[in-house]
């Protein structure tokens, strides 16, 4: 099987002024289709400008990247906004909706900036479709203020899938969330790993990489360690065991 | 990304700030309005002109006593009493091309008729007068070469000289004095409105040259005489004849200047369409320095809704979007908004113009390709000035754009 990625000897530095800041320090990774992995480690460890290159936002210092086969790390900035509107779909932190436009709109945008031209109707299908897969199809017509968190999150997981990509990154998407709908996000995500779509997904919350099949750990630039999860959580159990715990721990909602 | 899926988010764009929108527009709106109003404030000036030109009769060339340049020297038309009678039947004679003769005076007097008092333009002109410059009659008959003959005290009206001194009463037939000298109204004039100097020319009594001459100004020279050609190609021949004649009957000698001064209609007509068109121009650049405010305008708001709008690129390039795709985006927002503002413009300036002509009765024309070329240079003025802004959007990093809080 053919790896989703495959990073050897990736570098990359940063000049700012006269200081060289070596972020990354040779890589080397090999992601397999149907892998869920976690990318973790303490700010400054470097996991954000591996998952800047991973996604195609940047380009390797040195070093090379090959995402589903092809070598991307020497792309130019329009083949490289390709690959990422083709290949990768991205789920942030923030949720990074365009705001005062409904959720249907907010999902079709990547269809957009696709080569192959659809109609006005094949593009409100395909992203209905893709809201059906995270349970928002009824949301359609809301604004993002008009929803609440773990549902913004839910229309950025749709928005991402809607291109079908052969890989999602997700950079701390439960960063924003209280734990109960961390958890669901969690099980969204978990639910499109069986489906067969592999996920790549940065946190620095240890609970939340349990959900994952694989962590990594970055610290200055290099992976730490590179493990298997042993004792994996499922988001359905979970779900049920904070039902019960439910008003014992109103501080979760404080994050 | 097709274009209608950009004209529509730019639209979009615009409705989500309209009132930023609509005044930023409206550096356009007031820029094209008052470049379409001055326009055609001065086109209108310009027909006028042309009109009133017209209206002096066709193939017209009029000869002045005294010569306009003495040595270099300008001294003015009508100065030195050069011409006479005799001037104008030799001209009547001996030159093949000309097919009408009026010898004229003018002058300026009192004129009364019963307890009314009025003081209109007085002239002295021949019968071929009325021919020349096309002025029908609307009740009586011209004066005749009898008339002229006899010097007798004859005089044809002018429509506001008539208002004036009989109301709303036939003038027809009615004695007024000029200077106490008492002169029968033979003839009422249609009216021909203001003339190219903006005098009323309905203002007027009309007597024989020969009764202005001896009655009425006891002079025995001419102030000018007005000729003309039978045809308008024969315009340079018959007046190249003229100078010769007179110059030969004046006795001047080769290389002296002309006591007297040949200007044809064409010349007339090309000095003032040569003012009026300076006045378009200066009116219309005036103009088109509020459009290029307006424009600045536009820019600056792009300006700030890029940095506004900074996390926005970032998810469009995230997902896909070229930098081709967000300049195309800000671009169309800036033309849109330029080209709206442009139309409601020629609206507005359509609008004042009509009311300006309605209300000051200053005349107004609107041309198509005035309204054209606003529009398109409204559309181009989104074009200068959306690019720059457009372009700094493009050029956003989207790491950075992402970041932008």
């Amino acid at each position: 099987m053919n790896p989703v990625i495959k990073l050897d000897d990736l570098h990359k530095t940063y000049h700012t002024g006269e200081v060289e800041v070596l972020a990354v320090r040779g890589v080397s990774l090999e992601i397999l289709p149907g892998e869920f992995v976690a990318v973790m480690g303490a700010s400054g460890s470097g996991k954000s400008t591996l998952m800047n290159i991973v996604g195609c936002l940047d380009r390797p210092t040195s070093g090379r990247y090959f995402l589903d086969g092809t070598d991307v790390s020497e792309l130019d900035t329009d083949e490289l906004a390709d690959i990422r509107n083709k290949k990768i779909g991205f789920v942030f932190q923030g949720f990074n909706l365009l705001s005062r436009t409904s959720a249907l709109e907010n999902v079709e945008l990547p269809m957009l900036y696709r080569h192959d031209q659809h109609s006005a109707r094949e593009l409100r299908e395909q992203a209905t479709r893709a809201l059906e897969t995270v349970s928002l199809a009824d949301r359609a017509d809301h604004h993002p203020n008009q929803l609440s968190g773990g549902q913004q999150q839910r229309v950025a997981i749709a928005r991402a899938l809607v291109n079908q990509p052969a890989l999602l990154l997700a950079d701390e998407p439960t960063g924003n969330l209280d734990s109960r709908t961390s958890v669901e996000i969690m099980g969204v995500f978990q639910q499109l790993n069986e489906q067969g779509i592999t996920i790549v997904m940065v946190t620095h919350e240890t609970d939340i990489a349990r959900f994952t099949k694989r962590n990594v750990v970055m610290s200055d630039g290099v992976v730490l360690t590179d493990t298997p999860v042993g004792d994996r959580l499922f988001a359905g159990p979970e779900l049920e065991r904070l039902q019960k715990t439910r008003g014992s721990a109103p501080q979760a909602a404080a994050s | 990304m097709r274009i209608t899926i950009t004209l529509k988010t730019a639209l979009r764009a615009l409705r989500r700030n309209k009132m930023r929108s609509v005044l930023t527009a409206l550096g356009i709106i007031i820029g094209v309005g008052a470049v379409i109003a001055m326009v055609g404030i001065g086109n209108g000036a310009k027909a006028q002109i042309e009109a009133q030109i017209a209206s002096l009769g066709q193939n017209v060339i009029l000869i002045f006593s005294g010569s306009m340049t003495r040595s270099g020297v300008h001294t003015g038309w009508g100065g030195a009493g050069t011409l006479t009678v005799e001037d104008a039947e030799a001209i009547r004679r001996e030159i093949s091309g000309v097919s009408a003769v009026s010898p004229e005076l003018r002058s300026a007097a009192q004129v009364a008729a019963g307890n009314q008092n009025w003081m209109p333009q007085i002239l002295g002109e021949g019968p071929d007068y009325f021919d020349i410059r096309q002025w029908p009659l609307v009740e009586g008959a011209p004066f005749t070469d009898l008339d002229v003959r006899g010097a007798n005290k004859v005089a044809i009206i002018g429509k506001t000289t008539a208002q004036q001194l009989f109301g709303d009463e036939s003038p027809i037939g009615q004695v007024v004095r000029i200077k106490n000298v008492p002169f029968t109204i033979v003839a009422l004039l249609s009216s021909k409105g203001l003339s190219v100097m903006g005098s009323d020319q309905d203002d007027v009594l009309i007597v024989p040259y020969t009764s202005a001459m001896k009655r009425l100004l006891g002079v025995t020279t001419l102030r000018s005489i007005m000729v003309q050609a039978a045809d308008a190609k024969q315009l340079p021949v018959v007046q190249q004849q003229l100078t010769e004649l007179l110059r030969q009957r004046h006795r001047i000698q080769p290389g002296r200047d002309d006591d007297f001064t040949v200007r044809g209609q064409q010349d007339i007509a090309d000095m003032a369409t040569a003012q009026s068109k300076t006045m378009t121009l200066l009116l219309g650049a005036i103009a088109s320095v509020s459009l290029i405010v307006g424009g600045i305008g536009i820019m600056n708001i792009m300006l700030v809704s890029v940095t506004e709008r900074t996390r926005e690129i970032g998810i469009r390039m995230a997902v896909g979007a070229h930098a081709r795709d967000i300049l195309l985006q800000f671009l169309t927002e800036a033309i849109t908004l330029s080209s709206i503002g442009g139309l409601i413009g020629i609206g507005l300036g359509v609008g004042i113009s009509k009311a300006l002509s309605a209300i000051v009765e200053w005349p107004t024309l609107i041309s198509v390709t005035s309204i054209v070329v606003a529009f398109l240079f409204s559309a181009a003025v989104g074009i200068f000035f959306g690019f720059y802004p457009a372009r700094k959007a493009s050029k956003l990093d989207p790491i950075e754009a992402l970041r932008y809080e």
